[in-house]
């Protein structure tokens, strides 16, 4: 219920100033919305909760080995298109989702297809760190553990300790496996949350805000991080940092009241950008 | 409108803030003092319900004996030497209590200062020396020091709830009685001694047999099947309308009427009990199964609401957590919000079970409150439990069952207390932080 009530605010609380209602976008996206070899491929997204469109008609690609960053203003529909990327708002009363998103080839909101394994593929990182009230060994190998993934101890630990170097927390864990994974400074538990995402091995990696509950120095060891794991997964990231999403970023795409106003390589849309919403956003004119 | 002629500077802001400063702060200062007062008289009104019942109680801890040499003579006993169970059960040991009684007392000779003589003793003392002669049969043949159980009249003489010096009609023991007792305690035959009838034997008419065992093991055995019953079901049913039900009007109905049951009256649920567990099911009645059944009920909205609380704390956060790592629904719930919740759940279910062991009204309803003196075996022995305990005694004319009403009372209270701390220590131990 808390989650419907926190989604739906960020699509309420839109930006309503009337000059910035009459600039809307007809529906074409400018820029180019595919890449030439995408992991995931979205077209004509809607979205609604209940009677309001919070999303409206979206397609987007995201490439494989590539950071794709959404900015936008507050309540743009940037964090609502991310979860429908792994169905995360299923858990949502009244959420609907039409057009088609295909991880794959696969069509994630075909009927068929059970959105737990979903999940696995398509991992999320939120916006607060949230660990398991659990020790930092049993967050990273819950999900192995669930999806049977390990066939004994032996794996399981190399796995932990994997997916913990992976996300640069290793050696300052290594010695306190068995302390509760909530005992960790903010930045510490967010690169542990990403350390259980990858835990599972996913295809691509959601990120809600990762970095907006900590402070610069915790960032930019993520931030880092992030573009290693690049080389390994497709990462969406959702930000309100322009600076993190110029850094981070190959490709970026501005959300605008649920519409998608622009798409393009991160240096041309930073440097120039073709729509004027674009512009006085990046130009910090609103936002 | 600037008036020329009001030449008064100003009133600055802050100087009105200082006018109704005292003003404000006398409020404070009332409200704090009518708190202080009102938490003042509840606890005296504590201290005064606890004075009361512990004065009242505590000497029925106690029992009132008479020490005789009693001689356990073979003859009487075990004529044939055979020492086999069924004859030492059946001796008639009231003869021997009678004839060492008789030696204690050689001048009364008159057939009805004789039976006078014979009622300070328990009409139970033959029963107590039968166990214990039973338990080691070495002691045929011999004589011994025991200490016989005195009656109920006799311990409330010796425990000076009878006064000595009221006129003879106005009390139950005779002078000639005192005078008896008088020499014995003279002699040193007299004494209180630790009750243990009062914690090892059921109910009885008479109160120095009276004791709290069946009582006890009935509201243990009827706790035991609530708890088992409504626990599961209970916090099931907060699970599935908290985490997986569909938001419609029937939940909503359903979630109305849930709230609205744990405010019906308890008898009406004895009520409810008696027409569908007894009358249509066939339960037999005044045992603890059905007794259980209908706590259950009971229990059931307090458990069900407390849970839902519990389960509505878990932050949102924890089940997104779970769920993005590709748990299902219900690993969700059992891996991580249910732990979490628990220490709500469990202090709500054993608020729940204490509410369930001090109820009385329903299991009037189903027949509970039949005079039962064996100790309950099972769940289907008829039973009684301990708060209808309380009020059997309470309504008995004897002076000996005042004092025990209140030691069962005491007995009540220090199982509430024992559980709420449970609650609390369990909270405490479950406790975790996120």
């Amino acid at each position: 219920m808390n989650t419907m009530v926190e989604v739906m605010d960020k699509t309420t609380g839109a930006i309503s100033s009337a000059d910035l209602a009459q600039d809307r976008p007809s529906a074409a996206t400018v820029g180019d919305v595919t890449v030439a070899d995408p992991r995931m491929t979205c077209r004509d997204v809607d979205v609604w909760y209940g009677a309001k469109q919070a999303i409206k008609g979206v397609s987007l690609d995201i490439g494989k080995n590539e950071v794709l960053s959404m900015i936008g203003p507050s309540g743009c529909g940037k964090s609502t298109f991310l979860r429908c990327l792994n169905r995360m708002n299923d858990t949502i009363d009244g959420c609907r989702v039409t057009g088609s998103i295909k991880l794959d080839e696969q069509d994630i909101y075909d009927k068929a297809l059970d959105p737990v394994p979903l999940r696995a593929q398509v991992g999320m990182v939120f916006q607060k760190p949230n660990p398991f009230p659990k020790s930092i060994y049993e967050n990273v190998a819950y999900g192995p553990r669930i999806h049977g993934l390990t066939n004994n101890k032996a794996e399981l630990d190399e796995l932990v300790e994997s997916s913990l170097r992976k996300a640069g927390l290793w050696n300052e864990v290594k010695d306190r496996l068995d302390q509760p994974g909530t005992g960790l400074s903010g930045g510490q538990q967010q690169r542990l949350c990403i350390a259980r995402t990858i835990a599972v091995s996913p295809e691509v990696i959601l990120m809600d805000e990762p970095c907006s509950a900590l402070d610069p120095i915790a960032t930019a060891i993520i931030e880092e991080l992030i573009d290693e794991l690049r080389a390994n997964y497709s990462i969406a990231i959702v930000t309100h940092s322009m600076q993190q999403a110029a850094r981070v970023s190959q490709r970026t795409a501005y959300f605008h009241l649920g519409d998608l106003i622009e798409v393009g390589e991160t240096n041309q849309i930073f440097t120039n950008p073709q729509h004027r919403l674009t512009e006085d956003y990046i130009t910090g004119r609103f936002g | 409108m600037n008036n020329p002629a009001d030449t008064t500077p100003p009133r600055r802001a802050i100087d009105i803030v200082n006018a109704s400063l005292k003003r404000r702060y006398a409020r404070e200062r009332r409200f704090r003092w009518l708190g202080a007062t009102a938490v003042t008289l509840g606890m005296v009104f504590v201290v005064l319900l606890f004075a009361d019942i512990i004065l009242k109680g505590y000497t029925a801890f106690q029992q009132t004996y008479i020490q005789l040499p009693i001689e356990l003579a073979a003859a009487t006993i075990d004529p044939d030497g055979t020492r086999d169970p069924a004859t030492l059960a059946r001796a008639d040991y009231m003869k021997l209590i009678r004839e060492a009684l008789r030696e204690q007392f050689p001048e009364v000779r008159d057939r009805r200062d004789r039976r006078r003589l014979n009622s300070m003793i328990s009409v139970g003392a033959p029963d107590l020396l039968r166990e214990r002669v039973m338990a080691d049969p070495a002691l045929i043949g011999t004589t011994q020091e025991l200490w016989i159980l005195a009656d109920d009249d006799i311990d409330m003489l010796v425990k000076g709830y009878i006064d000595r010096n009221a006129p003879e009609s106005d009390r139950r023991v005779s002078d000639q009685m005192i005078g008896w007792i008088n020499r014995l305690e003279a002699e040193g035959r007299v004494a209180k001694r630790f009750n243990t009838i009062f914690f090892t034997h059921g109910t009885s008419r008479e109160p120095e047999l009276a004791g709290i065992a069946g009582a006890l093991m009935g509201s243990f055995y009827t706790l035991a099947l609530t708890f088992l019953l409504s626990f599961p079901i209970g916090v099931g049913a907060a699970l599935y309308l908290e985490e997986f039900a569909p938001k419609n009007r029937w939940t909503d109905l359903i979630e109305v009427n849930v709230n609205n049951l744990a405010a019906v009256p308890s008898i009406v649920f004895g009520l409810l009990g008696l027409a569908v567990f007894i009358g249509f099911f066939g339960v037999p009645r005044s045992t603890p199964l059905v007794a259980a059944l209908v706590m259950t009920l009971m229990t059931l909205p307090t458990i069900i609401i407390a849970s839902r609380v519990a389960l509505k704390s878990v932050p949102p956060s924890i089940r997104e957590a779970a769920l993005g790592v590709g748990a299902s629904p219900l690993q969700t719930q059992f891996h991580h919000v249910l732990p979490l919740a628990l220490p709500g759940i469990l202090t709500g279910s054993i608020i729940g079970m204490a509410r369930a062991l001090g109820e009385t009204a329903p299991l009037l309803m189903i027949g509970m409150i039949a005079f039962i003196v064996d100790i309950p075996k099972g769940f289907t022995d008829a039973a009684t439990v301990l708060p209808v305990q309380i009020f059997l005694w309470a309504d008995s004319p004897e002076r000996g069952f005042v004092e025990r009403t209140s030691a069962a009372i005491i007995v009540l209270l220090a199982f509430l207390f024992v559980m709420n701390l449970a609650a609390v220590l369990l909270r405490r131990r479950f406790e975790r932080r996120w």
